[in-house]
């Protein structure tokens, strides 16, 4: 078995035993990365990588650290990292060089992780398909032609074509959850405030969670063991104790009851797609859960609530990027007029743009109650039909996208985007955890299940997502082209 | 993917109140591009028309996930000055000033 | 036509926290430009606010002495808008959900008392400076005070006049002071006044269309402002004109207000609940900690201060007006527990005096109440006169020392043997016999020039009563 495809506990035994060492491991990946056509990365710190790698295996020689001790990873440039560009994959960030590392930057260099580069994604988070970033697209490894996802595409791709053992992730409306499912790996959307999000560049404050993406279960409840955890500079973050995420994976899961929304089967479903997830439950009856319909009433305002809540908050986080005190500043502006609209007007991309002007409108004079407010209440119902949903069963199954991965460039008009939406948003309206595991292929493409679980429930989610992934082989499956590559 | 099955109902904004709102957002918007703005815009709005089908009037809004409640932090100085490295990423400055263009007038709000 | 004045203040009072409201930067005032402004202050992308437990406890007290509704769940809003010395390019306030709700005060105009409804108080942070003639092409920005907290005090529209404006503003000024929760330096922009300011003809109910004074830093420019724009209002009315409601700068140079900008410019703050922060939620047992705790405010310390230390009215109310003056007096009080009346005559007097001339605020004094006391023990026990004490507060004021250093050098003690003082008046009834025999003829103003005359031979050191007293007796 070659090193790339290893999951992180065999990668973690691998140098401890001292089969290869992290220097070995990361320059493996180093150059896989260079060597790679998806453009996966923004960044790419060989310096950095290779200063963490040998500081790792000087602790691994003294048997110092955790398990994740010079694992390498790909980390979503929206993280702001010391000393690195940290640009959202924006113009306007291009030049901002952090000078501060976001406290899951800081979580991971103190387990000793390596980090190989900065990977690319929808600019400032906003796009279900990487091609909104000012670095260019990202290719799905599965497919070249096809979108990867986003907004966390790079790295996702990161993962699935094996240039990083795992990756790091943010999920506002599914940008980890939707990108894992169409690379065919496992992504986790945690409760908000289990992952702090400090030093995470903002999109929409209220819906924004970190997460890893990684090829299994298991090795999402490493990752989620260092990143999780109450931080004081997030006033979000929660104080709940974190448990130990990889201690109940083997826990049986019999008796358990999973929801089926009927919603989420509606005929929008792609018939590949609703078949494979059906096959999904179908595997899970034979581990002895029991399956039930719930209906989710208020899901299907999901996207026009979404819609505006989220623009209605990006457009005062992005108010900040005014060309003053970092970041992309216009030539010669004539006044400050001038300085604040053509910096802005040139920094960012038209996804942003239209954000900022939808948010803009529906919180203005007149509008605010019959968008932004109405919206929240709206919210509100969204999230109580998952109180009365979680009193009838333990987790809610459904897909995570429509269809499997498009292709590049195929839609343009960004309200069709949005409806593709329509399967995660509600999890992030609501706060609660979510995963993307894959559950197989249609027309050689990967197709993701959804896992809902109620608040904190991240235990649960794993446990069974890893029940799932021991009854499988879909998590294993690798794109050909990465195979080609090693 | 299917076309998207929310049928476009009426226009909220006109090309006018677009500009007013690129101005609040300070945003440019190239003259021949106004059109196609106001009705990409229009069609998202369309989206939240579905929204006025539901009778709101006894819930209440929600604007966090979570039912928390503000955490206070000690009244402590923790930061040390660290001006050079902030402002080693900034567009202009000047004896440890940043610079915008002059400005005239003071804004309606300082406090 | 007559007029009547309708005035609300805005006083944005700077809480005196040793850090900003919503990050560990420090608020020291005068600091090198930019150098107290975080990475939270500088608004980097992926920075976060947390709310300072401080800047709730003060609010928290000012509620409690106003007598208003503590809003134990209040909420943090976003006002938006762009402008250099703002940089998240948004305020964080509170909108609909203020921490402090209605209350009141009650104010004293030529010995009338009226009470002032206080609408609400709110936290907000402070924006940063712009300074737009340090150069010639460009407008500098210093973000040391962004993030400085402040509690917004909106009265509601009762003064009727700019007397009771500034008797309402300096009421709050001296509260503030009193709660320690703002050091209250207008120079320094701690304490900072916009003034609502509308006329109606009198009878008549309705409203009159107001403009909004801005950021006025003193109390005298606020009453010269106020009557400027009551005039200007009065002007265009009686012209058949119509007032303009807008944001107008007083101009102390040219004594003057004027438009800050036109109405086109009008903003659309789009506040909405920032999603960075929670609900504050402040609990029963809080308050009545902080209630407990309240400092003694301005009428019971001039209570204490007629009761306990047998001070006038008039002086117990000019020693309370300001905090500083009264912590300088019980300052003094502490050596000197038996001179109340000699202290507060020092503060007063040469003290009050000597500030006023200087225009130096009290804090920054160079005569400190210890050794003010100290010269104050020096007259009580004699060892000077009241005279030749105030030589010695100049040349205190003027930095020579204390009481004792300059009575030392200065060779300026009393003259208190009647032994030395004998031997001059001798000498002195010597040297005038003319004089001596008017005083004998029944003379008594005499008495004064020997009195002078022995002063003078003493450099105004003989104890004045001792020299009385033996000039008599040799002279009779």
């Amino acid at each position: 078995m070659v090193m790339h495809t290893k999951t992180i506990a065999e990668l973690s035994a691998g140098l401890r035993a001292g089969d290869f060492s992290c220097v070995e491991l990361t320059k493996h990946y180093l150059n896989r990365i260079h060597n790679s056509d998806l453009n996966a990365f923004i960044s790419v710190t060989d310096d950095l990588a290779l200063r963490q790698a040998r500081a790792a295996d000087d602790k691994i020689a003294k048997g110092e650290g955790g398990i994740l001790v010079g694992i390498p990873y790909a980390h979503k440039d929206i993280f702001c990292s010391t000393g690195v560009k940290t640009s959202a994959a924006s113009k306007m960030l291009d030049n901002f060089i952090s000078p501060y590392d976001a406290t899951v930057s800081h979580k991971l260099n103190q387990a000793n992780l390596v980090m190989l580069g900065k990977t690319n994604m929808d600019e400032f988070a906003m796009g279900s398909t990487t091609e909104s970033s000012y670095y260019g697209k990202t290719h799905n490894p599965w497919d070249r032609k096809k979108i990867p996802g986003g907004s966390s595409g790079g790295s996702a791709v990161a993962v699935a074509a094996g240039l990083s053992a795992f990756a790091t992730g943010t999920d506002t409306g599914g940008s980890i959850r939707q990108p894992a499912s169409l690379c065919g790996i496992t992504g986790l959307k945690p409760t908000y405030g289990r992952v702090s999000r400090y030093g995470m560049i903002a999109y929409a404050s209220s819906l924004d969670q970190a997460g890893p993406m990684t090829k299994t279960a298991q090795d999402a409840a490493i990752v989620l063991n260092v990143m999780a955890g109450f931080d004081k500079k997030d006033s979000t973050s929660a104080t709940q104790a974190v448990p130990d995420y990889t201690k109940n994976l083997n826990n049986s899961i019999q008796g358990l009851t999973i929801g089926l929304p009927k919603e989420f089967f509606s005929t929008d479903l792609d018939s590949g797609v609703a078949s494979k997830i059906m096959a999904a439950i179908k595997e899970f009856e034979a581990l002895g859960v029991s399956v039930k319909e719930i209906s989710l009433p208020n899901s299907t305002y999901a996207i026009p609530t979404y819609y505006i809540i989220a623009p209605c908050e990006c457009s005062s986080n992005l108010s900040r990027m005014d060309g003053v005190r970092f970041g992309y500043r216009c030539d010669n502006p004539k006044d400050l007029q001038d300085l604040y609209l053509r910096s802005r007007t040139e920094g960012f991309g038209e996804e942003v743009k239209r954000r900022i002007m939808i948010g803009t409108f529906a919180l203005s004079a007149g509008y605010y109650d019959a968008y932004y407010l109405k919206a929240q209440k709206i919210r509100h119902s969204i999230s109580d039909d998952f109180k009365t949903a979680f009193g009838k069963v333990d987790i809610i199954i459904g897909p995570v996208s429509p269809t499997t991965a498009w292709d590049l460039g195929s839609i343009k008009d960004p309200v069709t985007m949005y409806l593709s939406d329509i399967y995660t948003l509600s999890a992030n309206l609501a706060g609660l955890p979510s995963m993307s595991i894959p559950a197989g292929f249609s027309q050689n493409l990967p197709v993701g299940l959804q896992l809902i679980g109620n608040y904190w429930s991240e235990e649960r989610l794993l446990n069974t997502a890893h029940k799932f992934q021991m009854q499988t082989d879909f998590h294993q499956k690798t794109p050909q082209r990465s195979e080609a590559m090693a | 993917m299917q076309s998207h099955s929310y049928k476009q109902r009426r226009l909220v904004i006109d090309n006018t109140q677009l500009e007013q709102i690129a101005n609040l957002a300070k945003l440019n918007i190239a003259d021949d591009a106004l059109d196609a703005t106001t009705k990409d815009l229009n069609n998202i709005l369309a989206l939240a028309e579905k929204l006025s089908e539901i009778n709101t009037d006894n819930i209440k809004p929600m604007a966090h996930p979570l039912h928390m409640t503000q955490r206070l932090r000690e009244d402590k100085v923790g930061e040390q000055n660290q001006v050079q490295i902030f402002q080693s990423i900034a567009p202009k400055i000047r004896d440890q000033y940043y610079l915008v263009p002059t400005v005239i007038s003071n804004p309606s709000d300082s406090g | 036509m007559k007029w009547e004045t309708i005035i609300g203040l805005e006083i944005h009072a700077q809480l005196n926290t040793k850090s900003k409201i919503f990050s560990a930067a420090g608020t020291e005032f005068g600091q090198a430009q930019n150098s107290q402004a975080c990475a939270v202050d500088l608004a980097l992308p992926g920075v976060l606010p947390v709310l300072n437990e401080a800047t709730v406890e003060k609010a928290i007290k000012f509620g409690l002495v106003i007598d208003a509704h503590i809003n134990q769940r209040n909420v943090f809003d976003r006002k938006n808008y762009f402008y250099p010395d703002l940089p998240k390019g948004y305020q964080i306030s509170q909108l609909d959900f203020p921490i402090i709700g209605r209350g009141k005060i009650e104010i004293t105009v030529a010995n009338t008392s009226k009470t002032i409804g206080i609408t609400r108080a709110h936290l907000e942070e402070d924006a940063g400076k712009s300074i737009h003639d340090l150069y010639d092409d460009d407008t500098a920005i210093d973000l040391n005070r962004a993030g400085t907290p402040l509690l917004e005090i909106v009265s509601d529209p009762d003064m009727r006049s700019a007397k009771e404006a500034i008797a309402y503003a300096k009421k709050i000024h001296t509260l503030v002071q009193y709660l320690d929760i703002s050091d209250g330096n207008m120079q320094q922009g701690s304490f900072r006044c916009d003034a609502n300011i509308s006329i109606r003809p009198i009878g008549q109910e309705k409203f009159g269309v107001r403009t909004e004074l801005k950021n006025i830093n003193s109390f005298k420019f606020l009453e010269r402002a106020i009557n400027l724009e009551i005039q200007r209002q009065q002007d265009i009315l009686e012209d058949g004109g119509a007032v303009v409601q807008e944001t107008r700068l007083f101009d102390a140079l040219k004594n003057e207000t004027r438009s800050m900008r036109s109405k086109e410019e009008a903003n659309d703050y789009r506040y909405f609940p920032d999603p960075d922060l929670l609900p504050v939620e402040i609990s029963a047992e809080l308050i009545a900690k902080i209630k407990q705790n309240l400092p003694e405010l301005p009428q019971q310390k001039k209570a204490r201060f007629i009761a306990e230390l047998g001070l006038s009215d008039y002086d117990a109310n000019i020693l309370t007006s300001q905090k500083g003056l009264a912590d300088y007096f019980e300052t003094m009080l502490k050596s000197n527990p038996d001179n109340a009346k000699l202290c507060a005559n020092w503060v007063m007097g040469e003290l009050s005096a000597a500030l006023n001339k200087y225009q130096i605020e009290i804090q920054n004094t160079p005569i400190s109440a210890q050794n003010l006391s100290l010269l104050v023990c020096r007259i009580s026990d004699g060892t000077i006169s009241g005279k030749i004490g105030k030589d010695i507060f100049q040349a205190m004021w003027a930095g020579e020392g204390s009481a004792d250093e300059i009575i030392a050098t200065k060779g300026l003690k009393q003259m208190s043997d009647s032994g030395q003082i004998e031997a001059i008046i001798d000498k002195i009834i010597a040297e005038h016999t003319q004089q001596v025999a008017q005083f004998k003829s029944g003379n008594e103003k005499i008495l004064g020039f020997f009195v002078g005359q022995a002063m003078k031979a003493t450099a105004g050191k003989a104890n004045p009563k001792l020299l009385n007293e033996l000039l008599r007796a040799k002279l009779s």
